[in-house]
């Protein structure tokens, strides 16, 4: 079964990595990156990705044809995606015990969702 | 130099050669994950050499011949402090006669109860079909890398296990036999999917999955569990034709057009299990693959022996309980005694906690409200149904049941 967790930012959250020092902000990305590699030797991870910045997102809307493109998000939201980790697990548990070692986990902005297969079932 | 050769039947070789050369270097030197990574290059050499140069007169023992220097130089590569033993098997060895037991050994070894089921599949996939990490990557709709982590990870964990390339003791076998079942029942229904477009590799594991099935079948005749399971998969697979239609919607057995149904596929099927029921103690794969001969011997939906089928739920009940058996046990209760008596057996039902959350108790529930006439709780069943569904041709048939029934009547 394949899972997608993802991660969001939120001022909090944002603002908590600006008041960060060097070092910590050292410390927290080798964090991932050992979050990473045990994923990778676990043979669960498919893909991960970090986001730019929200304020570098294109919102796009086609109009007959003709696509209107504005930037950024809506201006409202606080909250955005910031970056996700694709994995292959046995269960839900797994997957949402994978996702409890992100530090974002310890803000609530993760969040783990199942994806859908294409297997059948004899009906 | 022999022959050239047909396209698929150097691949066909390869692979029914991949378990023998294993098995036998993995006997005679014992490094099983060496000698694995040693094969999987003597195969890619033989992919390419073999189309050019023609078949070589014993390509076995080209294989093993390949195979055995390559894991010699593997060896010299790999360290200083290993120089020592080095000398003893640096020769090449001849063409080793495969014992009659190395491939069995072999798909023990690549089921170790060690290994995450992920891990077991690629592993077997690898070693015992002789596919290339790409392939199963194709096959299993995850990146090249996954798989050969997957490889890696699995060898480290039998090597770390003390496990070796030897039959297991007589008291573990039985045990350690009913996980290669299961591991190789996960490939055939990981390959069960709409075979369409972009994923009809998937379709070589079912391939895969009878064709080891097969050879164990062979290799242990009188084991009821491995006809079984062999004869569940023919009987599967021969509906194949008639799952999908054309645009990938799932087609449920009862309008499924029977005369796609593979013929030769279903005799053999029920053979196997005729035979496999009237010698060996019934277990759960026997039950399962004589419920499919069921299915699979009407030859219109309507004339399906249900007494049987829920005699046969009954008993796969008492001796392998679980949640796909209750809710199919209990659709059966429907066809032979109605649905009413049906949806009170499914009410009793909410409150096992190994049904808890599976939709499927929701489809069924709204298959059932369908046939007793209750048109809007069907319809409102097959919407929850669909929105906790995991599959997405199962999503698309559970809605479309759902718009067939129309929109809500008035309150």
């Amino acid at each position: 079964m394949k899972y997608l967790i993802l991660i969001y930012s939120n001022p909090e959250s944002r603002e908590i990595w600006n008041a960060f020092s060097r070092d910590q902000r050292a410390a927290g990305l080798r964090q991932y990156e050992a979050l990473h590699e045990s994923m990778v030797a676990s043979g669960e991870l498919i893909v991960s990705e970090a986001l730019a910045d929200s304020s570098l997102a294109k919102r796009v809307t086609s109009r007959d044809g003709q696509a209107i493109v504005t930037d950024g998000p809506y201006a409202e939201v606080k909250e955005y995606l910031a970056g996700f980790f694709l994995l292959e697990c046995d269960s839900m548990e797994r997957a949402v015990k994978q996702a409890a070692r992100i530090p974002e986990a310890a803000l609530g902005l993760v969040e783990v969702r199942p994806i859908m297969a294409l297997d059948g079932w004899d009906i | 130099m022999g022959h050239l050769i047909a396209p698929g039947e150097g691949e066909d070789l390869l692979r029914t050669l991949a378990p023998q050369v294993l098995g036998a270097l993995a006997r005679r030197f014992g490094d099983f994950d060496i000698c694995e990574d040693a094969v999987q290059e003597a195969l890619l050499a033989a992919a390419l050499q073999w189309p050019v140069d023609g078949l070589p007169a014993n390509p076995r023992g080209w294989l093993t011949v390949v195979a055995s220097r390559r894991r010699a130089e593997m060896w010299r590569s790999d360290s200083a402090r290993r120089r020592r033993e080095e000398a003893s098997f640096a020769a090449a060895v001849p063409d080793v006669e495969p014992a009659t037991d190395d491939s069995l050994t072999l798909l023990l070894l690549c089921c170790h109860p060690s290994l995450t089921p992920a891990s077991q599949v690629a592993l077997t996939l690898r070693a015992v079909g002789g596919l290339a990490t790409a392939e199963i990557a194709r096959a299993l709709l995850v990146p090249e890398t996954t798989v050969a982590q997957r490889i890696s990870r699995a060898k480290q964990r039998i090597r770390a296990s003390g496990a070796r390339f030897q039959m297991p003791p007589d008291g573990e076998r039985s045990a350690r036999l009913t996980s290669v079942l299961q591991v190789l029942y996960l490939v055939f229904n990981e390959g069960s999917t709409a075979s369409s477009g972009a994923h009809l590799h998937r379709v070589d594991l079912i391939t895969e999955a009878i064709r080891i099935t097969r050879q164990l079948h062979e290799r242990l005749p009188d084991d009821g569990e491995v006809a079984g399971l062999l004869a569940l998969m023919l009987l599967t697979d021969a509906r194949r034709p008639a799952r999908v239609a054309p645009d990938g919607a799932l087609i449920p057995l009862a309008d499924q057009d029977r005369a796609l149904w593979d013929t030769a596929a279903i005799r053999e099927g029920i053979d196997l299990i005729t035979r496999a029921l009237s010698s060996a103690p019934p277990g759960p794969f026997q039950l399962q693959a004589a419920l499919a001969a069921v299915h699979d011997e009407a030859v219109r939906a309507e004339d399906t022996d249900w007494r049987q089928i829920l005699g046969l739920y009954d008993l796969l009940r008492t001796i392998a309980p679980g949640a796909i058996v209750t809710l199919n046990r209990i659709v059966a209760v429907a066809m032979v005694h109605g649905a009413t008596v049906a949806l009170r057996e499914l009410a009793d039902s909410d409150d096992d906690p190994a049904l808890a959350g599976n939709h499927r108790i929701d489809a069924v529930r709204a298959h059932l409200l369908e046939m007793a006439g209750d048109l809007d709780a069907a319809r409102a069943s097959y919407l929850v149904a669909a929105r906790r569904t995991l599959s997405i041709p199962e999503r698309r048939y559970l809605e479309s049941r759902a718009a067939r029934l129309g929109p809500p009547g008035p309150l």
